[in-house]
């Protein structure tokens, strides 16, 4: 099977983030970059796919500066077969612009299936992948929990409220990728570190649509103010109900 | 719960522009292994450490290993993780091709090992003790011997052991007891016990290859009467898979201070069929051959979990609010300052830092000798490289323990009750350290090695790879403006370093307690020059980088300020220890043993 995976470089989540200096970005200074979680388990549903059915190429596409290479070149060290590099200054916030720029790769590639993370960790906008599907005029299914494909036909499953509901569509078809898919993404292999130096990787300019949502602004949340300690055992204990029930109003 | 980052952006400023690492390439096998390379070697193995190693640390040492009916289990998540391990290849990195190694530069094995310590050093013991029965055994076993046990050892499916130790003897193996017999078939069959063996038995291979010192029936007394044998724990099928056991018992293990996670057995052969490794009676030559490559490792240990004592006490002293700055609030909204804006919180950060950073530079320095050593064609190159790694040798193991025990203690007293109490780890960090100044020859035995044997050498020519680059380094810089005051105290300190070491050859001459006496002192004062040493390469780069850097331009300023610190409040400890070894022996000798 042809599988294309679009994966983005994110920001590792646990750092402490700054805003830029333009108020409206997070700031690089000490910040490290890896693949989206959720864009790490989608090259490997593409990789146990291609493993279970035997033969089949993965095609990874990211948008973004240069640095999205080390990225790219991750998934090639995961054991994805060659690497897209979309050329742009910087990942911009409009879902729309990138999903165009992503089709515009996507829509002569011959791919049976295109993998997506449900979300980027990052901006969690979550819309990408389907506004590409619809570009593509392919079937589409966000937050598959687990995926089987057979001849030209795939069968998704999706976790929802309080059960699991079953997909069918036929191929190519587009999917995003939940958490649950897989339990863990591979680590790259020492031997798949050295093959991803001799895979092929292109890199070329983005076609972006107009950007037309743009961050305006950036704040961090209100630092938590310290708490109070109203007394000691059980004397204190009307104080606090009284507190919870006329201040905290949660009595 | 302790967080780990692998220090990656110090790891490149330090191949690509302190140790000049790109010279390796030129060597002959070496040519893929550019810095690009090198770094995402580097990033692969951050994230394995990171996410399966650092992650079941803290468990390991509180379930610690069990033995039931002489079989050993490790910590829970262990045996998952050292799947893990073998499958993604990193044991090996830098083994030999011959034997399906990917024969990476022995330098970037440095920087992996860091990694590994600071994650998790109980687990780090396994690996690192496969590797010394793999290196003894490349070095000194027979072709046939190499191709039966060399292929799994390099991929980690089994592991290995060195078995030294027995309860009379420790630091002085001539005492050893445990049999050595012929059989008809070439082989020999060992029996004796042996304590103190790291890995000795575990769950996480099928099989464990031990290579154990024992006597033969006629051998000499003493050290020169011992051989070398390779012990499995299980004989081989035709097909090469482990089969009948051969009696090798795992008697008990310890209970222990620190690296809890990793069993230390008391091994009892019985009538065990061992092979010799390398010529009867030459046993001691392969096991330097494992301790000389063990000690840069342990030395590793130490700088790894000063490191991630660091990373972790940095990110304690900026969130604890405690007591305010002396010189005014400098967190207004909040109750109280952080830690940080305390001066001697400050104070015990630098010196971590500067060890570390310092420690990082100097071990994958003295790692790029190691690959000269083995890889260049000229042997005269092969020879100087080879003499430099042995002069460093006993410093990297004691220096950076010593250190590695100090700095981890330094950061564990940031946390105040907190650091004594198990929850935040730091405890842990302390008492795994411990063990790094005791075994592969305890610290007190590394000074001895580097005044009794490094020194007097050949007439003092393993100093000069030490002494002349320095000296040349030095002349140059004293005179530029810019880098005089870190090259001004570093002068002064390389000039006590050569009194200290004329001191003691004159004096070890008439009476050898003199050396002994001044050695501990003085394998410190040539850590922190070597330190300086690298201290004065590092402020160089970052002096020439810093008025056009952007990016990295916080990372150039920390870089010069942290060298100031180091030259200013670390190095002046050389000549508080210039007194001491100059006191001579007769103050440490004088009230006799009787007296005590």
């Amino acid at each position: 099977m042809k599988i294309a995976v679009c994966i983005k470089r994110v920001a590792d989540m646990g750092a402490r983030f700054q805003i830029g200096a333009d108020g409206a970005s997070v700031s690089d200074a000490g910040i490290k970059y890896d693949m989206s979680d959720f864009d790490e388990w989608a090259v490997e549903a593409a990789l146990q796919l291609n493993e279970k059915h035997g033969g089949g190429e993965v095609t990874v596409i990211s948008l973004g500066p240069d640095s999205a290479q080390e990225t790219l070149r991750k998934a090639l060290a995961m054991g994805a077969d060659k690497a897209v590099h979309l050329k742009a200054d910087r990942i911009p916030f409009d879902g729309f612009a990138i999903a165009e720029a992503l089709a515009a790769e996507l829509k002569d590639g011959g791919f049976d299936l295109v993998l997506f993370g449900r979300i980027a960790v990052d901006s969690a906008a979550g819309v990408t992948g389907a506004m590409v599907a619809e570009l593509l005029d392919m079937p589409c299914v966000t937050a598959v929990s687990k995926l089987e494909v057979s001849g030209t036909t795939g069968t998704a499953e999706r976790q929802v409220e309080g059960g699991v509901e079953t997909l069918s569509f036929p191929l190519p078809a587009l999917c995003t990728i939940d958490q649950g898919l897989v339990t863990q993404a591979r680590y790259p292999s020492l031997k798949g570190i050295m093959a991803a130096k001799k895979k092929p990787m292109e890199s070329k300019p983005a076609q972006l649509g107009a950007i037309s949502v743009n961050v305006s602004k950036m704040e961090l949340p209100p630092e938590r103010s310290a708490g109070r300690i109203v007394g000691e055992g059980a004397a204190a204990v009307p104080e606090l109900i009284r507190l919870l029930q006329t201040e905290a109003k949660v009595l | 719960m302790p967080t780990y980052k692998a220090p990656l952006d110090d790891m490149k400023f330090v191949l690509n522009d302190v140790i000049d690492y790109s010279r390796l390439t030129s060597l002959p096998g070496y040519a893929d292994f550019d810095v690009d390379t090198a770094m995402s070697v580097l990033e692969g193995a951050a994230q394995f450490c990171e996410e399966v190693l650092h992650p079941i640390n803290q468990n390991g040492d509180a379930e610690g290993c069990h033995i039931d009916h002489g079989a050993v289990t490790t910590p829970s998540g262990f045996k998952s993780a050292y799947q893990k391990y073998v499958e993604s290849g990193w044991p090996a990195l830098s083994a030999d091709e011959a034997f399906g190694g990917q024969g990476f530069p022995q330098t970037l094995r440095f920087a992996v090992e860091e990694m590994i310590c600071a994650s998790n050093l109980s687990f780090g013991m396994f690996p690192g003790l496969s590797h010394g029965a793999y290196h003894a055994l490349l070095m000194h076993g027979a072709d046939d011997l190499k191709a039966t046990w060399l292929p799994k050892l390099v991929t980690g499916e089994w592991s290995g052991t060195m078995c030294l130790t027995e309860a009379q003897c420790g630091t002085d193996l001539g005492l050893l007891t445990t049999k050595a017999e012929p059989r008809s078939d070439g082989s020999h069959a060992i029996t004796g016990n042996k304590i103190f063996i790291s890995a000795g038995d575990h769950d996480l291979t099928d099989n464990i290859v031990h290579l154990v010192l024992a006597r033969l029936p006629d051998a000499p007394s003493g050290i020169k009467g011992i051989s070398l044998f390779i012990v499995p724990k299980f004989l081989l099928h035709a097909d090469g898979t482990p089969g009948a056991a051969n009696g090798v018992r795992c008697v008990s293990i310890e209970h222990k201070m620190g690296i809890k996670a990793s069993p230390t057995c008391v091994l009892a052969f019985e009538h065990s069929v061992g092979w010799l490794v390398g010529e009867t009676n030459k046993g001691m030559r392969g096991m330097f051959t494992m301790m000389n490559a063990a000690r840069l490792a342990v030395g590793m240990q130490g700088l790894g979990l000063s490191e991630v004592a660091y990373q972790n006490a940095v990110s304690y002293a900026k969130d604890r609010l405690q007591g305010r700055s002396l010189t005014g609030v400098k967190n207004p909204s909040g109750p109280a300052d952080p830690l940080i804006v305390h001066p001697d919180v400050r104070r015990s950060l630098m010196t971590i830092r500067a060890f570390n950073e310092g420690a990082r530079a100097l071990s994958l320095w003295v790692g790029t000798h190691i690959d000269m050593h083995e890889k260049h064609p000229d042997p005269a190159v092969r020879k100087d490289a080879d003499d430099f790694v042995a002069l460093m040798t006993p410093i990297v193991k004691a220096y950076f323990t010593d250190m590695g025990f100090e700095c981890t203690n330094m950061a564990l007293q940031i946390y105040g009750g907190h650091g004594y109490i198990r929850e935040y780890g730091m405890e842990q960090f302390v008492r795994d350290a411990r063990i790094a100044q005791i075994y592969e020859g305890a610290n007190g035995i590394q000074a001895l090695d580097l005044v009794g044997r490094k020194l007097p050498a050949e007439g003092g020519r393993l100093l000069r790879f030490f002494f002349h680059p320095l000296s040349e380094r030095l002349q140059r810089t004293v005179q530029d403006p810019q880098l005089k005051e870190f090259a001004e105290p570093l002068a002064k300190s390389f000039a006590r370093l050569q009194q200290a070491t004329q001191f003691i050859v004159m004096k070890a001459m008439s009476n050898p307690d003199e050396a002994g006496a001044a050695s501990t002192d003085y394998l410190r004062m040539f850590g922190l020059v070597a330190l300086g040493d690298m201290w004065l390469r590092m402020a160089e780069v970052s002096l020439a980088k810093l008025p056009t850097a952007t990016g990295d331009r916080s990372f150039h300023d920390a870089k010069i300020k942290t060298a100031r610190f180091f030259m200013t409040k670390m190095l002046p400890e050389v000549h508080g220890l210039f007194a001491r070894i100059m006191a001579g022996a007769g103050p440490v000798m004088a009230l006799e043993a009787e007296g005590f």
